[in-house]
């Protein structure tokens, strides 16, 4: 591997950007194909399905073999409110490799004892979130039903590249939060992004369960091709 | 879990700015049942130090022989470990899997 190679696919993870190495083992040519590269690439479908699996691995191409290292970030969970659900969902998500940063400015939710090994910030969207680098490998879930905190939130995260953005409430719920959000100049389109109600229909009742549709939901999002995922 | 080799690559770049000599060692294929993923890496010295892992130790040290020839010849090779092969007995992949292991020189 060239340093260059090395030196700027470092740069890219610093970056938390998707990247990938493309090595023809016989031969040892190898070229560095970064996220935003990708669409112009001869091998495009193969990067582009390995980088939404995570996973490196060998390629057949006209040439012969090559294998592809992918590198992406790991993906990062933000959840406002420090609520039940939660508890729960935080330590799902820690399992499946995800960080996991709780937002809620009401420091009675937001102790530190019911969310161990989780960042959790006990401040105001506006404040929280802009140092976190929301991106499109953050999960953003809206948990606390008070319209004071997620809509701020739901914006921010609205105006990333986030994977998904979930928000808890019923429909109900869902179109006076949609109205809100359009008064405040929001498209359509950009409203769409929002899954609502929030999680896979698994007829999830507690809150455990209801912590597991939402990272279900999110995992589809993460790993499941576009025309896949609904 | 998603093998993160994140500090591996970042020591090797810091190791060759040091002017350290460096290969890199990438799992490519595995069969059968293997320690590490493919995509997992090993980074080796001109002196045999290293960082990271192949499989659960039973291959690194014939790695990182294979590693110092490439360092000094600059040309990558690709290393086979597996029950079927003879001289893989003596590293033993003792899981009964087989892999292949991508050995190359950081320049």
């Amino acid at each position: 591997m060239k340093l260059e190679i090395l030196k700027t696919l470092n740069a890219e993870r610093a970056a938390r950007r998707a990247a990938v190495v493309v090595t023809d083992v016989a031969t040892g040519k190898q070229r560095l194909v970064k996220a935003a590269e990708v669409a112009r690439d001869p091998l495009k479908e193969e990067i582009e399905k390995h980088i939404r699996r995570g996973k490196s691995g060998m390629v057949e191409m006209p040439a012969g073999k090559a294998f592809l290292t992918v590198h992406v970030p790991p993906p990062q969970l933000v959840i406002t409110g420090a609520v039940h659900i939660s508890q729960a969902l935080a330590p799902i998500a820690r399992l499946l490799g995800y960080d996991v940063t709780i937002v809620d400015p009401r420091t009675a939710f937001a102790s530190i004892e019911r969310f161990p090994d989780v960042k959790v910030i006990a401040e105001w969207p506006d404040i929280a979130l802009p140092p976190l680098g929301i991106d499109r490998y953050t999960a953003f879930v809206a948990l606390t039903h008070d319209p004071k905190i997620d809509d701020p939130a739901l914006t921010h995260a609205l105006a990333r590249d986030c994977f998904y953005i979930g928000a808890l409430g019923s429909k109900k719920t869902h179109a006076r939060r949609i109205e809100r959000l359009k008064a405040q100049g929001l498209s359509d389109g950009t409203l769409a992004r929002i899954h609502a109600p929030i999680g896979l229909a698994i007829g999830a009742v507690s809150p455990s369960e209801i912590a597991v549709a939402i990272m279900g939901e999110i995992t589809a999002e993460l790993r499941q091709s576009p025309e896949k995922s609904s | 879990m998603l093998a993160r080799d994140e500090d591996i690559l970042r020591a090797a770049e810091e190791w060759r700015a040091k002017g350290r000599r460096v290969a890199l060692a990438t799992v490519v294929e595995t069969w059968g049942s293997a320690p590490r993923p493919v995509g997992s890496n090993l980074v080796i010295d001109d002196e045999g130090n290293f960082l990271g892992s192949v499989s659960g130790g039973c291959v690194e040290g014939a790695v990182v022989t294979e590693a110092l020839d490439v360092i000094e010849s600059g040309k990558p090779k690709t290393l086979e470990f597996g029950v079927a092969d003879e001289t893989a007995w003596k590293v033993g992949l003792s899981c009964g899997g087989t892999m292949r292991v991508y050995v190359e020189k950081v320049e």
